[in-house]
C-alpha cells in the first residue's frame, strides 16, 4: 500500500505545532498501524530527521497507552480496538491519513502525538481507591456478591484509562472514564464504604482539571476500546445526586 | 463543599434536565390551547387565552415558566462555553465517531429556537400583554382580546407560516435528543425503561411538531 500521512508535529509542550505530510510506500495491509509508523520512523532516522513521537507500550490492547486520533476517530476506523490493534487493511491504497494527538485542555501535548494523561491519575488519586484491612488473608468468597453486580463491576473495571472517551467527545468530557471508575467500586460491597465521598471527590477533581460536560451524545461509548457503556454515566449521576443529598459531611 | 454544589458539572446537568423536562410539559399545554383556534369559532380559543392570561394560579406559573426558560438558557450557555474551553485546540478532521443524530447540534437548534421564541413573544405575548395592540371582541357580553383573529391573520402570510413550521421542526429535533437525554442526566438509565423513554422521546417530538404545525397549515390552506 502507498499512503500519505498527515501528521501533527510539535517539538515541545510550548512550541507551535503543524501538520507535516509524509509519503510511505510498500506497506503490507497485514501490518498494524503502529508498525506502519515504525517503518516511517526508520525511514526518517535513516534520512537524519527527527522520528515521530507517539505513545505505545503493550501492543496487545490492554495497557491503554497508544492514543492517536486517526481520520477523525480515536484509535482509527474500527470499533472496540486500541490503535495497536488497528490494521492497515482498514485503509485503502492511496489514502491520506490524518493523525492527530488527543485534543483536550487537561491532555496537553508533550511532543508530536504524545499527550500528558496524568490528569486521569489525579482523578484516581482523588477517590479511586478502597480501604482494605491489613492482616491475615481473608477467606475467598467471604463476602457474598450477586453475579449481576459482579459482572457490571467487571465490565466497568475493563476501562484501561486510554482517554479515547475524552478524545471522541465533542465536549472533551471525561465522564465515561470517571463513571467507569466510580461504578467499578460502587457496585461492590468493598467499595460502599467510601462511595459517597468518592463520587464527589472524583467529580470535583474532573471539573477542576477542566474536562467538559457530558451532553449525552454517546460518542465515548462508540469509541471506547473496552466498550464501556454510558449506563455507567447514569450510575455516576445517581451516585452523585444521592451523595450530595444525603452525605452528612458538609 | 457547599459552593461546589452549584458549580459542579453534574449539578448543572440536573438543573438543565429538570428545567428542560418542565418546559416540555409547558409545550403540551401551549399546544392544546393553540389547537382550539382551529374550531369553527375562535370564541373558545379567546376564552381559553383569557383564562391563561388572568387566572392567578396560572400567573404564578407564568413566573415559574419564565424562570424555567431563563435557567435552561443560562445553564445551557455556561455548559456550552465550558465545553468549548475544554478543547482549546480543535481537531483538523473531527466528528466521525458515531453519535445519536441530533445530539451534536443542541446548541445550534437551541439558538434557532431562542430566536423564534423572541420573535414569537414579540408577536403575541408582548402585543397582547403590554402594548394592547389587540382588538377586542364581545363574547356573551364580556370583553376579550381577539387573539384568535390575530393568529388567523398571521397565518395567512406565507413567509410567517414557513418560518413557524421551520422553527417547530428545529424544536422537534432539539426535543428528540433533549427529552430522553434529561432522564440520563438525572441518572435514569435502566435496561427495562430506557428503550421506552427513548420511544416516548421520539413520540413527544413528533406529537408536538405535528400538533403545532397543523395549526398554520390548516389556517393557510383552509377557509379561515
Amino acid at each position: 500500500m502507498n499512503l500519505t500521512l498527515k501528521i501533527w508535529r510539535q517539538a515541545g509542550p510550548n512550541e507551535q505545532g503543524k501538520f507535516v505530510n509524509y509519503p510511505v510506500s510498500d506497506i503490507s495491509p497485514d501490518s498494524s498501524f503502529l508498525e506502519m509508523l515504525d517503518i516511517l520512523n526508520e525511514q526518517l532516522v535513516e534520512k537524519g530527521e527527527e522520528p515521530v513521537a507517539f505513545d505505545h507500550d503493550c501492543r496487545e490492547g490492554i495497557c491503554g497507552t497508544c492514543s492517536l486520533y486517526i481520520n477523525g476517530r480515536p484509535h482509527g476506523p474500527d470499533t472496540a480496538i486500541t490503535t495497536c490493534q488497528l490494521h492497515m487493511r482498514k485503509f485503502k491504497d492511496g489514502d491520506t491519513i490524518t493523525i492527530e494527538p488527543w485534543r483536550a485542555k487537561p491532555f496537553p501535548v508533550i511532543r508530536d502525538l504524545i499527550v500528558d494523561r496524568s490528569s486521569f491519575d489525579e482523578i484516581m488519586q482523588a477517590g479511586g481507591f478502597i480501604s482494605v484491612d491489613t492482616g491475615g488473608v481473608p477467606d475467598a468468597n467471604a463476602i457474598p456478591i450477586s453475579k449481576v453486580d459482579a459482572d457490571l463491576a467487571m465490565d466497568a473495571a475493563a476501562c484501561i484509562g486510554c482517554g479515547a472517551c475524552v478524545a471522541a467527545c465533542k465536549n472533551a468530557s471525561a465522564m465515561l472514564f470517571v463513571s467507569a471508575k466510580v461504578s467499578q467500586f460502587a457496585l461492590l460491597p468493598q467499595g460502599k464504604i467510601e462511595a459517597k465521598r468518592r463520587v464527589q471527590k472524583m467529580v470535583a477533581k474532573m471539573d477542576e482539571l477542566g474536562f467538559g460536560n457530558c451532553t449525552n451524545t454517546y460518542a465515548c461509548e462508540a469509541e471506547c476500546p473496552k466498550e464501556i457503556q454510558v449506563t455507567n454515566i447514569a450510575r455516576m449521576n445517581r451516585e452523585f445526586l444521592v451523595a450530595k443529598l444525603t452525605d452528612r459531611v458538609k | 463543599m457547599g459552593n461546589k454544589v452549584i458549580q459542579s458539572s453534574l449539578t448543572k446537568k440536573y438543573v438543565m434536565a429538570l428545567a428542560g423536562l418542565f418546559l416540555v410539559t409547558f409545550l403540551f399545554v401551549h399546544m392544546s390551547i393553540n389547537l382550539l383556534v382551529l374550531l369553527p369559532s375562535t370564541d373558545t380559543f379567546n376564552i381559553a387565552a383569557h383564562f391563561m392570561g388572568t387566572n392567578p394560579l396560572i400567573k404564578i406559573f407564568e413566573v415559574v415558566l419564565f424562570g424555567g426558560f431563563i435557567i435552561h438558557i443560562i445553564y445551557g450557555l455556561v455548559l456550552q462555553i465550558q465545553n468549548w474551553m475544554a478543547r482549546p485546540n480543535r481537531y483538523k478532521v473531527e466528528g466521525w465517531s458515531h453519535t445519536s443524530p441530533f445530539s451534536k447540534f443542541m446548541i445550534h437548534t437551541a439558538i434557532i429556537v431562542f430566536v423564534f421564541l423572541v420573535i414569537h413573544l414579540g408577536d403575541f405575548y408582548i402585543k397582547a400583554k403590554f402594548l394592547g395592540q389587540v382588538d377586542d371582541v364581545m363574547i356573551d357580553g364580556h370583553h376579550y382580546h381577539d387573539l384568535g383573529a390575530m393568529v388567523l391573520a398571521k397565518f395567512q402570510m406565507p413567509l410567517y407560516v414557513f418560518g413557524y413550521i421551520l422553527a417547530i421542526i428545529i424544536l422537534a429535533f432539539h426535543l428528540h435528543h433533549g427529552f430522553q437525554s434529561g432522564f440520563q442526566s438525572l441518572g435514569i438509565n435502566h435496561p427495562k425503561y430506557t428503550p421506552f423513554i427513548k420511544t416516548v422521546s421520539t413520540l413527544v417530538s413528533i406529537v408536538l411538531a405535528v400538533g403545532f404545525i397543523s395549526i398554520p397549515l390548516t389556517i393557510y390552506f383552509g377557509n379561515y
